[in-house]
């Protein structure tokens, strides 16, 4: 490691300016009350808790903050936010700031979360792998699942693959399996294979702002192109962009999560479950799609309709629902992370969902069923716990596997 | 310090390439480029020195229609000056032609250090950087790992890569040619708002120089390892797997 | 041109690198087919150890001094470019590695002469000679007709058979030593830097046992460790597990690292990018471990298993031991 050291930041960065120096800063009406702090689950590994870091930064310490471990520690849970008396946008404001002022300092970043940022720049995904093999996934799914560009024809439906359930095994096969679901539903859907790039999201709560509106510029562009009715996703950070931000740079789209788009076909869906599950299940509610999205009811309605499955519930869950720690680019910072915090927030949420005496652990975001595997394996629950997405149970009780 | 740092772009091998219906070349239609990889560590490490005992890191490449984002990525990561060599080329040449072209560039003026990186996939007839060494009858060292230079000092110490884990420290008397493998730090970060800024903003010198007489290496063919097979699947148990695995082993008189 | 085959020589800490008799071997096969002979350039100092290897070689031209103890690149070029341009010889053989490359690009540049790097074949033919040489990261080859002119030619390691440059003898020795006009170096020696003490050197263990992402952690490792202890080896891995500093960077193997030759290479957890298979593929024996039966190290493995490498590895472990015991009672 070069030994080099970093000189000091001369000046407010640019890019923090209007949250905290600004007279019309609206984190001047911080009242210092520690809710953030107490409620976030990973101040007692930060430098700075998010309450100290903000007097910080209105005291003008903006160096001290700017190079300490804070601004990385963040896993955009959003409890923070949720829970400021203030309205002030913390996890999904000042932090993304903080990074963006981080990289504009050119101070060096965590290699990982580095190489992730270069990756989707170059290739429109983290993983780096070709646009071509977007596709792959599919090859095995048993089911057509047609390409818009290939198609040519307006559809009802866009389904947004996403990155992970692209790419990563695991993700993979829970892609498959909702194409299978889709199928037998008779839903008139495509996907953009080779056209799609990551929607964002991540990369705008990493600091990077600019690899966001590129991404959202390119991908405006290509839906552009095509006529579908709604957009279909899987993965709840692509579904809050796609939302939330979107429409103000210029596409708007009806946009639902998988768990609202099958709910909504839940007449249809009933008949189609033959197999009784027999399994006590908990639910985690994820950051995005929870807290952040306002959405927990439709996850539970799927899953109490599934035969044979008892819904219990953990504490905590809903809005107080603990992050599973994959956060918005703190994916790419596990390794970062886990040199500082000895009890990964998986493997907390793990012995949270074990206390309920579930069998299933059923999540409904892909960044999920690994890091709470990994958890399962950590904590000891092999044999007693099992991590399943949603999609997963209803295809095992619908017999598609 | 004056450094020159020379980039080349090179196919980027994620998404495959192919070879053209003449056999003889890759299909520029199936590939895509990025910067070589070791050039961006020597962009980084030219960067580090200048910031260590100051002086002027200026960049060139060879003007093929794909190195002006590399170019303004450079300016980004501060260096002082980019140059674009427009030789008339079309596609990357061989590294003895684009050596010539370098080695023209640079014969009057008088950098300390040029430095590039020591190797890149689309190599075939010698590095870049020994090439412009032998032309300009410079000192060369390549599979740099570490530079250091001190205000004052006479020569460049180099930490040159042997197998094993060791390395060679060697004084080097500008002016010097140096082959990086891999900078003391991975290359930096540039934010991508301040690139699509600069990409506006950013002037990139073109340097019209005569086009140089090629002669190409004598490529009877180009082909792609023929994919075998694969791996013979063992199944099992795990104890009839070790079993198997451990037969394989006894047979190659490796078990003690 | 005279139907010369040159061979730069290549030492390192008092013995010739396996690369030298890789050359040698396949030097007297071109040599044989041009009806011409064998040269080896030798520069070091104390040189008469290693003359009795060189027996696969018609004349050994020597410069012996204390100024070529150690590779320094521009003396060298500048020692061995002279002798070039004196003996003019069809082909000009070196090491594609540390030393080749830095004399390769010095004395084509210098000297005019046409060169090839990455060469895995080579055969002289009736209409020439042509080097098959890798480039893309091995997945392009490119079949090259060399010039009818000196031509350098760098080749990758463990193309060749270094047995068949393995000829004890007593060749011709012409010294030489540095014409008195010739430029002082601009590159000095200081210092060899070694690898902390006590760790092993990977590309002479005959065993290997790479451990890749599929380790998960730290602690794991004494799985690797006394898996290679059964079988008299050494643990070595890919870049990830390097790069999280779960072991030191003499272990690592790829592209990067080192390139490794073992008589096997059991690969944990590794998916085979191909900048790692670029280090090992040449391994005798490949048996791979990992969960992802797509993994592309399966495609250069010889034998595959899909399992996971934390409960292959004690297993193959014990079974080891046992068959051992067996032997020893």
């Amino acid at each position: 490691m070069s030994t080099l050291q970093s000189p000091a930041i001369p000046e407010m960065p640019a890019v923090l300016f209007p949250e905290i120096a600004s007279a019309e800063g609206k984190f001047r009406t911080c009242i210092q009350c520690g809710v953030c702090s107490a409620s976030c689950p990973m101040s007692d590994a930060m430098d700075f808790p998010p309450r100290k870091a903000v007097r910080m930064l209105l005291e003008g310490r903006f160096d001290e903050v700017v190079k300490s471990n804070t601004p990385w520690l963040c896993v955009s849970c959003h409890t923070c936010t949720s829970r400021c008396p203030s309205k002030l946008l913390i996890s999904d404001g000042l932090f993304p700031a903080l990074r963006a002022a981080v990289m504009e300092a050119g101070q060096s970043l965590d290699q990982d979360l580095q190489t992730a940022l270069q990756k989707t720049y170059l290739y429109g995904n983290p993983m780096g792998e070709g646009p071509n093999k977007r596709t792959d996934w599919a090859k095995t799914s048993g089911v057509p699942v047609p390409v818009l560009s290939q198609v040519r024809r307006p559809v009802d439906v866009l389904w947004i693959v996403e990155c992970y359930p692209s790419f990563d095994p695991r993700g993979q096969a829970i892609s498959r399996l909702l194409a299978r679901i889709l199928n037998l539903l008779r839903v008139d859907f495509a996907i953009l294979g080779r056209e799609e790039r990551c929607v964002g999201d991540c990369e705008w709560l990493a600091g990077e702002r600019g690899l966001f509106e590129m991404l959202v510029e390119r991908n405006i562009e290509t839906f552009g192109k095509y006529h579908f009715k709604e957009v279909l996703l899987t993965d709840p950070h692509a579904y809050r962009s796609l939302r939330n931000v979107y429409p103000s740079m210029g596409g708007r789209y009806v946009v639902k999560h998988y768990t609202e788009f099958l709910t909504e076909r839940l007449d249809q869906l009933k008949p189609l479950f033959r197999k009784k599950l027999n399994a006590t299940v908990t639910y985690h509610d994820s950051c995005c799609l929870g807290r952040k999205m306002g959405q927990y009811d439709d996850a539970r309605t799927l899953l109490k309709a599934i035969p044979g499955v008892k819904l219990v519930e953990m504490i905590p869950n809903r809005e107080s629902a603990l992050c599973c720690g994959g956060g918005g680019s703190t994916i790419y910072l596990d390794h970062y992370i886990q040199e500082r915090v000895k009890d990964r927030l998986a493997d907390r949420r793990v012995r949270q969902a074990a206390a309920t005496g579930a069998g299933v652990l059923a999540v409904a975001c892909p960044f999920e069923p690994s890091r709470f595997e990994d958890g399962v394996k950590m904590t000891g629950c092999e044999g007693r716990l099992v991590v399943r997405d949603i999609i997963e149970m209803m295809a095992e009780s619908m017999e598609l596997i | 310090m004056n450094i020159a740092v020379v980039l080349k772009q090179v196919p980027d091998l994620v998404e495959g390439l192919e070879i053209d219906a003449s056999g003889k070349s890759v299909d520029p239609c199936s590939v895509r480029y990025i910067l070589s990889e070791s050039d961006d560590h020597a962009l980084e490490q030219a960067l580090i020195i200048k910031e260590q005992v100051g002086g002027r890191v200026e960049v060139y490449s060879l003007d093929t229609g794909e190195a002006k984002e590399a170019m303004v990525t450079a300016l980004a990561k501060g260096a002082d000056h980019a140059v674009m060599v427009d030789a008339g080329l079309e596609s990357t040449p061989d590294n003895h032609t684009a050596a010539r072209v370098f080695a023209s560039v640079f014969r009057d003026k008088h950098f300390n250090l040029i430095l590039t990186g020591v190797r890149a996939i689309d190599d075939l007839d010698g590095s870049l950087g020994g090439l412009i060494a032998g032309f300009l009858d410079l000192p060369y060292v390549g599979l740099i790992r570490k530079v250091q230079v001190e205000a004052g000092a006479t020569t460049t110490i180099v930490e040159k890569e042997y197998p094993g884990g060791c390395a060679a420290e060697l004084a080097v008397t500008p002016p010097a040619v140096l082959g990086i493998q891999a900078a003391e730090r991975p290359p930096r970060y540039v934010p991508i708002t301040r690139l699509r800024q600069m990409m506006k903003t950013a002037t990139v010198e073109e340097l019209l120089v005569p086009p140089p007489s090629l002669q190409p290496i004598g490529i009877v063919r180009l082909f792609k390892p023929e994919e075998g097979a694969g791996a013979v699947m063992l199944t099992g148990s795990l104890e009839a797997i070790s079993q198997q695995v451990t037969g394989l082993i006894a047979e190659k008189h490796l078990l003690r | 041109m005279n139907k010369y085959i040159v061979v730069v020589a290549e030492h390192f800490r008092g013995q010739l690198n396996e690369i030298t008799f890789e050359l040698l071997g396949k030097g007297r096969e071109v040599a044989k087919s041009l009806g011409g002979k064998l040269i080896v350039l030798l520069l070091g100092q104390d040189l008469r150890g290693f003359i009795g290897e060189l027996g696969g070689a018609d004349i050994v031209l020597a410069a012996d001094g204390q100024e070529f103890r150690e590779f320094t690149p521009d003396i060298y070029a500048s020692l061995i470019g002279s002798k070039l341009k004196e003996t003019c010889p069809r082909l000009v053989l070196l090491g594609s590695t540390s030393v080749g490359l830095d004399l390769l690009g010095l004395l084509s540049g210098r000297g005019a002469f046409p060169c090839i790097d990455s060469c895995v074949r080579l055969e002289a033919k009736e209409s020439g000679v042509i080097a098959t040489s890798q480039v893309y990261g091995g997945k392009v080859f490119a079949e090259i007709a060399l010039p009818e002119e000196t031509t350098l030619v760098a080749v990758v390691p463990g193309s060749f058979d270094p047995a068949a440059g393995r000829i004890h003898g007593n060749p011709e020795v012409q010294a030489f030593a540095p014409p008195p006009d010739m430029a002082a170096s601009r590159v000095a020696f200081r210092k060899l830097i070694e690898p902390p003490p006590g760790d092993v050197d990977i590309t002479r263990a005959p065993v290997l046992v790479g451990v890749g992402r599929g380790i998960q952690n730290a602690e794991n490792l004494s799985l690797a460790e006394e898996l290679a202890a059964a079988l008299g080896g050494a643990v070595c891995a890919s870049r990830p597990v390097i790069d999280q500093g779960w072991l030191p960077l003499t272990r690592q193997v790829g592209k990067s690292g080192m390139r490794v030759k073992p008589k096997l290479y059991l690969a944990f957890g590794i998916s085979g990018a191909p900048e790692h298979l670029e280090g090992m593929k040449q391994s005798e024996m490949i048996v791979a471990v990992n969960t992802d039966p797509n993994a592309p190290i399966f495609s250069a493995a010889h034998y595959g298993v899909v399992a996971d490498a934390l409960d292959l590895l004690p297993a193959l472990t014990e079974e080891i031991h046992k068959i051992s015991m067996k032997k020893a009672s």
